[in-house]
Order: C-alpha cells, then sequence, then structure tokens
C-alpha cells in the first residue's frame, strides 16, 4: 500500500502535463503511473511531425515530443513509474496496479486519469466477413512499422479520411505498402485541404467517399474486400492484403466507468464539468480520454488546466458544488466536452467547449439554449464529422443551476446573417 | 511455468514426450483433434495403446471447438432416449470435474429460459417433464416478478420463466488444449497440419494417406467434425451427411457483464437452442447464435444480416446490451447432420469407429463420447490394458475471471516478474502467460493459437495498444528480438 498526494494514471501529453502544472504550482507527491515501457503515449509512435505547437510553441515530430513530455515532468521532480499498469479501483482514489515488481495498491488524495484513447477496430464497428490477418487499426500499423518491425504487406485499403487516415497513409507508404484506396461513407474528408490535397498527390491513392467497407474476405490473409457506393449500393471486390481501420476514436473508459463516472453515449467518455471533475469526489479526467481525440498539443493542454481544480480540491476549499448542469447536443452534433457545467465553476480549458458533429452542414450557428431561454449564438464556418469545432465559453454564467439541462444546437444560416 | 508441465517435459524435443515418435504402425489412429478427438486421444492414452491424433489444421480445437456459445449444458432439454442426452448428461459431470482438476474456467451461472409470448410459455411444463426424464429433476418456473428481480436489465414483455440452476459457463478452448496436452504427455503423437486424404488396408490395420506421408494404424477412429461425413465414405459408409450450420455471435464489452447474472436462454426450436445471451468466462456477453445451414464446411464469414438480426434479437432480450460496445464477432460451423442424434458407429470387423454429427453439445459431451468410444472399441475387440502410470490432468493456465490470473498473484510475480508485466492491457495478459503459451506442449504458432491459449489481443481494442508486440513475441518465441 502506498500513499500519495496525487495519483495521474497516464503518462500520455495530457497526464505529463498534468504533473508537470501541479509540481509547479508546489504540489508535493505527484506520481504518475504508465502501463507501457516507456512512457510519451501515443505520439511516441507517430513519426511525423506536427507536434507541440500550442503547448510547447515549437514543432516536433511525435517521438520528440514525448521525450520532451518526459523530461519536462522528469525536470520538475515528478515521480514516473513505467510498467505499471492500474487494474482496478481497491476504494475511494485507490487503485490496484500490477508492475514485475508485483501487485499493490495506491491511493492518493486525488486521482488524475489520463488514459487516451483508442481508434474503433473492425470488430466494434460490426464489418462482416472473414476473419484473416491484415486487419488493423493506424495505433497498431504504427507501432508495427516504426517499433517492432513486425510488418508485411504490400496493397492497403485504408478505411477513414480524417487526419489519422493520413497518418496511416504515410506510415504504410514508409513501410512501402501501396495504397490501393481510402474510404469514408462521408461526401468528403474530414481533414485540411492541403493535407489531402498533398498525400493524394504525392501517393497517388484515390479517395472514395460514400462508400462503405462492406465485407472482408481472405483466409490467412485478407485477399481482397468489398466496397459498397452508398450512393447506389452497387458493391465491388477490391484485391488488398492489409485494411487499417482509422480513427472513429473512443476513450479509453474503464476506469473512469468503474470509478461510477457517467459516460458520454458517443464518445464513451466519462462527463467532466468545466473544473474536468468526474461527479467522483477527487477523481478527475483529463486529455483525450475527455474528447477523443484532439491533437497532441491541445491533449496536454487540457491536462495542464487541471491543476487548479486538483489544487483547491486538496486545499479542501472547494466550494461544496450544487448539482452541474448537464450539457445535452442535438443533431447534428454528436457530443461536447465537458459535459456538465457549474455555472460559478471555472471556465472550461482555453475558454472553450470542444464538440463534434456526425453530419456535415455549411456555414451556421450553434445555438445554447436553457429552458426556452437561448444563451448564446455562435457562428461556425462549416461542420465536418471528425473535425472538432469550439464554443466559446462566455455564456456560463448566464446558466441557471436549477433550470435544467443546457441544450446545444445547430441552426443553418442565412447567407445575409454572415453579411451583416 | 505454463500448464503446469514440469520443465523436461515442456522443452522443445524433450524425450519423455516424444518417446514413441514416429512409430507407426499405431495401434489407434484418431482423425481430428477437435475436443472430441482430442478426449478420445485422452482416453485412449491412458492405456497401454501406441496412439497418433492427426488434424488437419496448424492446432488443436480449431474448428466447432473454438467457435461456440461455450455453455457446459446439463442436458436437461436434450430428446429423451436419445445417445445424446445420456452422453450429455454424463459428460457434463464427468467435464465439470476435469475442470477442476484442470483448472478450465466453469462458472456455475445457472440459465433462465425464458418465454416471451404465451406459446411459449405453455410449453415450459413440458420442457419440466423433458428435463426429469432426461434425469435432470432441478429445474424450477420462475415468474414473471423474480425473473425481474433476478435479471433487472431483461426486456419487458418477460412472461416467465424456468430456472436449470447447473447450466454453467466453461472456457471452451482451453478443454480441447487440455485433453491433448494430457495425451501428449502420456505419449500420443500429435500430427498437426495432416490432412486424410484417402484410406486403404494393410495386414494389419489401415493405411491413411496424408498429405505428409502414409500413417499405419491398427484402428481408426474418425473425430473429423465437419469432415467426419467425408472421411466415413473413405470407409465406405454413407449413413449421414454433414450440413455444416453456421451460428453468428457478438461479444460485448466487459462493461456490459453487469447487465445479466445468468445464461437467458430462448425456448429452444427444431433448429437448435435459439439466440440467447450468456455471460463468458472472460467476463463478456455474448449474443447469438444464429442457425443457417449452409453447403461450405469452410465458410465462418460472419454477414451483415446475420449481425443485424442477432442485434435486433438481442434488442429485445436485453435492450441495454445493444447500446454497448461490440468486442469481437465470430461464426462457428457446427456439424449438424440430417439425423436428430449424435452419428456414432464402431465397425469392429473394419476396425473403424465413427464418431460424427457431434453438435454443439459435443463440448459438454465430449469426456463422456471419449468413453462410451473407447468402452465400444473394447467389446470390438480393441485390447485396452490399463497403464499403471498417467501423468493426470494437467494444470492448465486460467483464463478465467472468477479465478486468479497471474497479474493478481502477488507470489506468481515475485517468484517471476514476467507475471507482472503486462502486455494486453484489455485482458490483462501476462509477458509470462504469452511466453508460456509459446513454450509450451502444444505451444501457440500463430495470433489465434495464443488468443485462445492466453486471451491476449481479444479485448476491446483488439491490438490497437498491443498487437504489435505480440507480434514480435510470436515471432520471437525464446524472448530474443
Amino acid at each position: 500500500m502506498r500513499q500519495v498526494r496525487v495519483l495521474v494514471v497516464g503518462a500520455g501529453p495530457a497526464g505529463l502535463a498534468a504533473a508537470l502544472e501541479l509540481r509547479r504550482r508546489g504540489v508535493t507527491d505527484v506520481l504518475v503511473i504508465e502501463r507501457e515501457d516507456e512512457a510519451g503515449g501515443i505520439p511516441r509512435h507517430c513519426a511525423h511531425t506536427g507536434f507541440g505547437i500550442r503547448d510547447l510553441h515549437r514543432m516536433l515530430s511525435g517521438p520528440a515530443y514525448a521525450r520532451r513530455r518526459v523530461q519536462l515532468a522528469a525536470n520538475a521532480q515528478v515521480e514516473l513509474l513505467t510498467r505499471t499498469g492500474a487494474t482496478g479501483w481497491a476504494g475511494d482514489r485507490a487503485l490496484d496496479v500490477t508492475s514485475p515488481a508485483g501487485r499493490d495498491t495506491i491511493s492518493a488524495d486525488a486521482v488524475i486519469l489520463a488514459t487516451g484513447c483508442r481508434e474503433r477496430p473492425r470488430s466494434a464497428r460490426l464489418v462482416p466477413g472473414d476473419r484473416p490477418a491484415g486487419v488493423l487499426t493506424t495505433g497498431e500499423l504504427q507501432q508495427r512499422v516504426h517499433g517492432d518491425r513486425v510488418f508485411t504487406g504490400r496493397r492497403a485499403v485504408v478505411v477513414g479520411a480524417e487526419h489519422v487516415s493520413y497518418s496511416a497513409v504515410v506510415t504504410l507508404a514508409w513501410a512501402g505498402v501501396e495504397v490501393v484506396a481510402m474510404t469514408t461513407e462521408l461526401p468528403r474528408h474530414q481533414t485540411y485541404w492541403a493535407f489531402d490535397r498533398g498525400a493524394r498527390l504525392r501517393w497517388r491513392f484515390p479517395l472514395l467517399t460514400r462508400t462503405a467497407l462492406s465485407r472482408i474476405v481472405g483466409h490467412d490473409r485478407v485477399a481482397s474486400v468489398d466496397l459498397t457506393d452508398l450512393t447506389n449500393g452497387h458493391a465491388r471486390a477490391i484485391r488488398c492484403d492489409t485494411v487499417v481501420f482509422t480513427g472513429d476514436w473512443i476513450a479509453d473508459y474503464e476506469l473512469a466507468r468503474q470509478a461510477g463516472a457517467e459516460l458520454d453515449p458517443a464518445s464513451r467518455a466519462p462527463r467532466v464539468d468545466t473544473s474536468l471533475a468526474t461527479g467522483v469526489p477527487g477523481v478527475f479526467a483529463v486529455g483525450n480520454l475527455i474528447h477523443p481525440a484532439e491533437t497532441a498539443d491541445v491533449a496536454a493542454l487540457t491536462g495542464a488546466a487541471v491543476a487548479s481544480a486538483v489544487t483547491r480540491w486538496l486545499d479542501g476549499r472547494r466550494e461544496p458544488a450544487p448539482a452541474a448542469v448537464p450539457l445535452a447536443v442535438e443533431e447534428p452534433l454528436a457530443w461536447i466536452a465537458p459535459g456538465m457545467l457549474d455555472p460559478t465553476g471555472p471556465p472550461p480549458p482555453g475558454g472553450r467547449f470542444v464538440l463534434r458533429c456526425c453530419a456535415i452542414r455549411g456555414r451556421g450557428l450553434l445555438t445554447v439554449r436553457q429552458a426556452e431561454r437561448t444563451l448564446a449564438m455562435h457562428r461556425v464556418r462549416r461542420l465536418v464529422p471528425n473535425l472538432p469545432v469550439y464554443l466559446p465559453a462566455g455564456w456560463q454564467r448566464a446558466v441557471s443551476p436549477a433550470a435544467g439541462p443546457v441544450t446545444i444546437g445547430y441552426a443553418d444560416a442565412s447567407p445575409e446573417f454572415f453579411a451583416s | 511455468m505454463s500448464a503446469g508441465i514440469p520443465d523436461e517435459l515442456s522443452a522443445p524435443g524433450s524425450a519423455v514426450a516424444r518417446r514413441d515418435a514416429d512409430i507407426s504402425p499405431y495401434d489407434v489412429a484418431v482423425v481430428g483433434a477437435g475436443v472430441v478427438g482430442t478426449a478420445i486421444a485422452r482416453e485412449l492414452s491412458r492405456h497401454e495403446l501406441r496412439c497418433v491424433l492427426i488434424e488437419a489444421a496448424d492446432d488443436v480445437g480449431t474448428g466447432t471447438s473454438k467457435a461456440n456459445t461455450a455453455i457446459l449444458h446439463t442436458g436437461f432439454d436434450a430428446k429423451p432416449g436419445t445417445l445424446e442426452a445420456g452422453l450429455v448428461r454424463r459428460g457434463c459431470s464427468l467435464l465439470r470435474e476435469y475442470s477442476s482438476q484442470a483448472g478450465i474456467p466453469v462458472e456455475r451461472t445457472g440459465a433462465l429460459l425464458v418465454a416471451w409470448t404465451e406459446e411459449q410459455e405453455l410449453t415450459l411444463p413440458e420442457l419440466a417433464r423433458r428435463a426429469r426424464q432426461n434425469g435432470y429433476p432441478a429445474l424450477r418456473s420462475v415468474g414473471s416478478d423474480e425473473l425481474y428481480v433476478r435479471e433487472p436489465h431483461l426486456g419487458a414483455g418477460a412472461l416467465g420463466a424456468l430456472e436449470i440452476p447447473d447450466e454453467s459457463i466453461i472456457c471452451p478452448w482451453t478443454v480441447p488444449l487440455a485433453f491433448a496436452t494430457e495425451a501428449l504427455l502420456a505419449g500420443v503423437q500429435l500430427r498437426l497440419g495432416t490432412t486424410v486424404r484417402s484410406v486403404s488396408g494393410t495386414e494389419s490395420g489401415h493405411r491413411l494417406h496424408t498429405d505428409r506421408g502414409p500413417i499405419d494404424a491398427g484402428w481408426v477412429v474418425n473425430a473429423a467434425g465437419l469432415s467426419s461425413a467425408l472421411v466415413d465414405r473413405m470407409f465406405g459408409h454413407a449413413e449421414f451427411d454433414v450440413i455444416p450450420r453456421r451460428g453468428q455471435l457478438i461479444v460485448f464489452d466487459k462493461l456490459a457483464r453487469s447487465l445479466v447474472s445468468s445464461i437467458l436462454l430462448p425456448v429452444p426450436t427444431t433448429r437448435g437452442k435459439g439466440v440467447l445471451v450468456a455471460p463468458t468466462v472472460y467476463g463478456n456477453v455474448l449474443l447469438g447464435p444464429t442457425a443457417e445451414d449452409l453447403d461450405d464446411p469452410s465458410d465462418t464469414a460472419t454477414t451483415a444480416a446475420g449481425l443485424t438480426g442477432l442485434l435486433e434479437r438481442g434488442n429485445r432480450i436485453l435492450p441495454e446490451l445493444i447500446g454497448q460496445e461490440v468486442t469481437a464477432s465470430y461464426a462457428g460451423l457446427r456439424a449438424a447432420t440430417e439425423h436428430p442424434d449424435y452419428q456414432i458407429r464402431i465397425y469392429g470387423d473394419q476396425r473403424y469407429a465413427c464418431v460424427g454429427g457431434i453438435r454443439s453439445t459435443g463440448l459438454t459431451a465430449s469426456m463422456a463420447i471419449a468413453e462410451y468410444v473407447c468402452a465400444g472399441l473394447a467389446d470390438a475387440g480393441l485390447a485396452f490394458e490399463r497403464r499403471c502410470e498417467l501423468p493426470g490432468p494437467p494444470r492448465m493456465a486460467n483464463l478465467g475471471e472468477a479465478f486468479c490470473r497471474p497479474y493478481q498473484d502477488t507470489a506468481q510475480i515475485a517468484a517471476d516478474p514476467a507475471y507482472g508485466r503486462i502486455v494486453c492491457h484489455c485482458e490483462r495478459v501476462s509477458e509470462g502467460e504469452i511466453r508460456d503459451a509459446l513454450q509450451s506442449a502444444i505451444p501457440a504458432h500463430n495470433l489465434d493459437g495464443l488468443r485462445r491459449r492466453t486471451r491476449a489481443g481479444n479485448g476491446r481494442c483488439q491490438g490497437f495498444f498491443c498487437g504489435a508486440q505480440v507480434a514480435r513475441m510470436l515471432e520471437h518465441p525464446d524472448g530474443r528480438g
């Protein structure tokens, strides 16, 4: 049995940033546990650049960014235990852990969950067919290619057309694999125009929009997949030996749910208030566990943002919170994080809420309503699934604690509105 | 230490395990290393007989044995008087006992056979009567109120149920592996990746012509499952046809486990036991199976219609289940025939036994089938002489959530820190367990084999976190690289 002041579960960008910020605020005895051999989280496996812009104000490769985050935490005397997996709760703010040193229980005054997110695998997407080898997620692909060097393949279909899908293309190209198609059920890709154009010019693969992967065929290894054109229902087989299921992020929610936190039905992320408290006393959640998936720098920034609430909790100065007001979204919005708020609480990290949508829309308005009252309207240029939408939190104080849930909706705006 | 095998036996090329290497002719050849074939090989290995177990696939237990509903049946609903009814009843208690010795996880969850319509409700007394005829009197009627107290998440509209308190869930993967391991340690030869193409007679018995050369044996036992009719025809018989009946199943996330405490059975029909919802010993929830008659005995693909249909059925039985994440979906084929009973025949003059048509109850009945077949072989003239020194049941790696697993075992981690190094985080499988599975008496040599021996990669992330590391361990089973 070990007792610490703050226990952080997960040494990815968010967990390390949370621990660092707590140390900066003078909190002693901050322990980060990481179940993998090395700290640093998902960026360790992302060989491409683009990490660290918003949090460290520099441009780094994924591995360099991970090393930098670990170094910063170490410099601040954050204690880090790798190969230490939390396997369940032993009590309030106490976790059972397993490591090569044995079985232990770590009890803390505050627990910060930073367990991140993962891509939905083929099985969770209910893609029918055979179950041959050669079907994997981007996360596994990147580790197989760059880390463990156990990847073989010649022709790949990439399912999904969001940021990470293009990372998968880069990794496949690096491994010498031809991308024979990228598919998305949506009518367009869901990344930056330049990413898509650059990748398709360089590696010459077709982006098949409004296309579903409807069957996987193959005995030992993938032989082909069926692609169905959603506009007319026509299916055709395409030969390949590898299928990479990309994106469709889902929170790694097990510990949060076991703690008793409520999960968002769409993202499976634990609901937190704007201070990043889960509603379970002394248990906080940060990073891509609450918004699967933002870029690593955004995850690190929400990680750091938890520090003020945690220090308040540790000081016992946390006002008895009135029941937090839940935030609900209406279609075409899919989820919002944080998913509840205390009108008198701190603003959310960065002063904004993160949203995702489930359908493409043009210019419009996000509307914030409570009962019959409209609290705010916020213009958005467009809605694209898998791309973030941010909603500034200036209306937070206008929420009434007793008037029921706050609903965030979307309304098409006429061009005149924007012209005015 | 894997499967409790002493070091000198688990080492590759061990003299003890290989003592009868390549001694042909054998006294008995068993064709098929599914749960039935391995059970028969195990039973034979307890006697002074030189045996070979021949399997077309590259591992034991890869056919019907690996993809089923993983239930240890009481046999309450079998057709009274059939061979199946008797063997399921006896097999259930034999396997329950063996499992406790070999460390095969079994949980006695009980089952509730739920009636959703008045017509179904009217059949419950008949099912209870049938259970008593089958020698299983412990059934109990459960009214609707009690039913919803026991299963509060059950969908609306259930009228009542029969409780079958001894229906249990079991790990179907460990069972054939334990049988085969025990047989192997007792000297049975295991020939994996070996397909029997034809059969001819020799002076002393049979010559099995395989794609890896001939194997001679005095007696042949056909336990070839989906191929049992094919092998039967090689011996000149045509008593039955195997009609592969596909069952698709969906495995839900462990967070769904709290939604259900018993096996929820539908009222059975002639086509099988219907779609059920059951906990698994791994802590998940299973929904299935479908029942589709096919022509192709290798078509274990899932289909969009099959999966959608299951979700619709599941939505009625346990609506909250459908909102949970799906961890896996798979399909298995049961070796159904045109007959309503097992097709077990001993041809003494021909020195041949056919053990075919073993449907979904084969896992439960396996040890009783082995006992029955061996008694039949003895009657037909095969000399059975009990061996005095037997290895006994091996101690298998525990895959069950209800029992202590290595990551929870302080003493085991202290003795070998590899058991504290978790590789597959979703299923909490340690490096030590993966290493053991790669070095055991019947080692895993691909991901599928490793999954069935350790659960590695079976969890909700399906390899997102650990897939690469597991693949590397498979490529370097000696721990290097």
